[in-house]
Formats: structure tokens, C-alpha cells, sequence
């Protein structure tokens, strides 16, 4: 029961407890946590979509890439540094919640799927960069990625109907 | 007169229909998320580009033509899952001045992208030429979108 002692410490420093009284202050975590996330979404979708072949096919794939990534780097860091103050809040709560479990399982498995992207996929880029069919690894990565990010927000959604 | 629209609708069979499923709002709700996200990202896109701050390897007008035919689209859909959760819970959106300000800012940010589009129809080259305008539409744009998902989440909490 390491994990759950370690939420109840969390939930009672002073951040959860400020967080916790406020009127307004989970609310705007809340709001910040969301903007980031629909950024995130966003962009990586409009990259997938290039993966699968189904969006701007005009250009190459790195090209999308570096016009995107940054972008979804840093509305991911947002997200996460909002998403664990709201954990914070009432960490117990959120870590004994089916919906929030699978939205972490979910972002694991989101995560592993650009690890592999990142570092074999991706690799033999030259080859399929400016092509309008690319090969089926990258368009299972896209595929991948985009069922995940959908599950991501639902299981998101659905921590706020759940959690007691 | 709102609240008796209200107390109307949501005793109509389709908003009990949506009230006794548990699910249905989550999964609408979650639906009109994802689609926030399209237009969000499209259209932060498009308004960095106006401004001069990204993007600058595309031309504007090549922007506006791949990006804004999306956000159309994707708005009939926030359309529709809008008017389902509208229908489930009627007092919890109309009379709430969140939810009335967000309606407010949508027409308005309509209306701005139409005309970027439609300006950007009649020459290709009209917002290229004209930067300040194109930035500033771009920054009025860009925080209308970010007050729009603001005021959306605040319907919860107001």
C-alpha cells in the first residue's frame, strides 16, 4: 500500500489543501489542464493523419513533424504539471478511480507507441518522407496513436462523473 | 421565459430519454471535446500564421484553405453534441451566463474566420499584404478561442 500512503502525504500538503479550499483555483487548473490537452490532441492528430495518409499528403511527413511536435511537446508538459496539481488535490481519490487508472494505463501505452515510432520507424524516413503511401508501421503508429489520445480524453471525461 | 423553455424542454420525451441514460453525456461530452480539439489546433495554426509566428514555409492563403474547410465541418459536429447536451440538461447551459457568453464568442470568432476566408477567396494575396491586420485578426482570434474553451469549462463551475 506504498502508493496509496504516498497519495494521502500528498493530498496533505499545503498545495492540495490550498487547492482543495479554493473557490476558483481548481477550476483554472482545470481550464489550463484542458487547453493543453485539446493542443495536444490536436496537433499530434494532424500528424497522425499525415502518418495515415489521410491529411496534407502534399507535404512531406518531417515537415508536419517539425511544424507539430513542439507544439505538442509543451502543451503535454502544461498538462502534465496541471493534471498533477489536480491529482494533488485529492490524490487517494483519483488513484482509487477505474476511469483515471485507464487514462494512465492509456497515456503508458501512448507513450510506448512513440518510443517505437521514435526509434525504429522513424528511422527509415528517408525513404517514404515524401511519399503519399507510407509504409503500414507508419501507418499503424498514426492508427495507434490517434484510438489512444480518443481513449485519453474519454477516461479524462469520465474521472468527473466518477470520482466520488 | 428561458426558464419556462427550460422546464418545457426538459420535460420533453428525447431530454428524459437523455437524462435516464447515464452515459450519454459523457460520451456526447467526450465527442464534443475531441472536436473543440480540431478546431483549437486548426485554427491556433492558422492564427500563429497571421501573426508571423509560425508556418512561415506555407503561404496564408494555402493555410486558409486547408485548415478552415475543417473548422466548418467540426462545427456542425460541436453543433449537434452542443444541442444533445442543451436537450439533456436545459437549465445547466441556457441559464447560465457562461454558457451564454461562450454562444456570444463563437458567433463572433464565426464571423472573423468567414471573413478571412472569405477575403483570402477574392485574393489569394490580401492578408500576405496586409500584415498588421492579419496579425491582429490573429490575436483576437487566438484568445477568442482560448476564452471560448475557458467559458465552456466554467458552465460547471458558474
Amino acid at each position: 500500500m506504498g502508493i496509496l500512503r504516498l497519495c494521502a502525504w500528498l493530498e496533505s500538503t499545503r498545495v492540495a489543501e490550498n487547492i482543495r479550499v479554493s473557490t476558483w483555483l481548481f477550476p483554472t487548473i482545470e481550464t489550463i489542464h484542458v487547453l493543453s490537452i485539446i493542443l495536444v490532441v490536436g496537433s499530434i492528430a494532424m500528424f497522425d493523419l499525415r502518418l495515415l495518409d489521410l491529411a496534407s499528403r502534399d507535404r512531406s511527413v518531417t515537415e508536419i513533424y517539425d511544424d507539430v511536435m513542439p507544439w505538442t511537446r509543451s502543451a503535454f508538459v502544461i498538462a502534465a504539471i496541471a493534471g498533477g496539481l489536480l491529482f494533488t488535490s485529492s490524490a487517494t481519490k483519483y488513484y482509487q478511480n477505474i476511469p483515471f487508472r485507464l487514462k494512465m494505463l492509456t497515456l503508458l501505452l501512448a507513450g510506448i507507441n512513440t518510443a517505437y515510432f521514435e526509434f525504429w520507424t522513424r528511422r527509415g524516413i528517408t525513404a517514404w518522407n515524401h511519399a503519399t503511401r507510407t509504409p503500414r508501421a507508419a501507418k499503424i503508429a498514426g492508427g495507434v496513436s490517434l484510438v489512444l489520445w480518443i481513449l485519453v480524453v474519454a477516461f479524462g471525461r469520465w474521472i468527473g462523473f466518477t470520482k466520488q | 421565459m428561458v426558464q419556462a423553455f427550460c422546464d418545457w424542454l426538459s420535460n420533453t420525451p428525447i431530454s428524459l430519454k437523455i437524462q435516464t441514460i447515464v452515459w450519454i453525456i459523457p460520451a456526447v461530452q467526450t465527442v464534443h471535446i475531441l472536436s473543440v480539439s480540431i478546431v483549437m489546433a486548426s485554427m491556433a495554426m492558422l492564427d500563429l500564421r497571421l501573426i508571423g509566428i509560425t508556418g512561415k514555409r506555407q503561404p496564408i492563403s494555402s493555410m486558409v484553405d486547408r485548415f478552415v474547410p475543417w473548422v466548418w465541418r467540426v462545427l456542425l459536429i460541436l453543433a449537434a453534441t452542443g444541442a444533445i447536451l442543451i436537450i439533456g440538461e436545459p437549465g445547466r447551459e441556457l441559464l447560465n451566463w457562461a454558457f451564454r457568453t461562450k454562444m456570444a464568442m463563437v458567433a463572433t470568432v464565426s464571423l472573423i474566420t468567414l471573413a478571412v476566408q472569405q477575403m483570402n477567396k477574392r485574393d489569394a494575396t490580401f492578408w500576405e499584404n496586409r500584415r498588421i491586420a492579419a496579425a491582429a485578426v490573429g490575436v483576437v482570434s487566438l484568445l477568442l478561442w482560448v476564452a471560448i474553451v475557458t467559458a465552456g469549462r466554467w458552465i460547471a463551475y458558474v
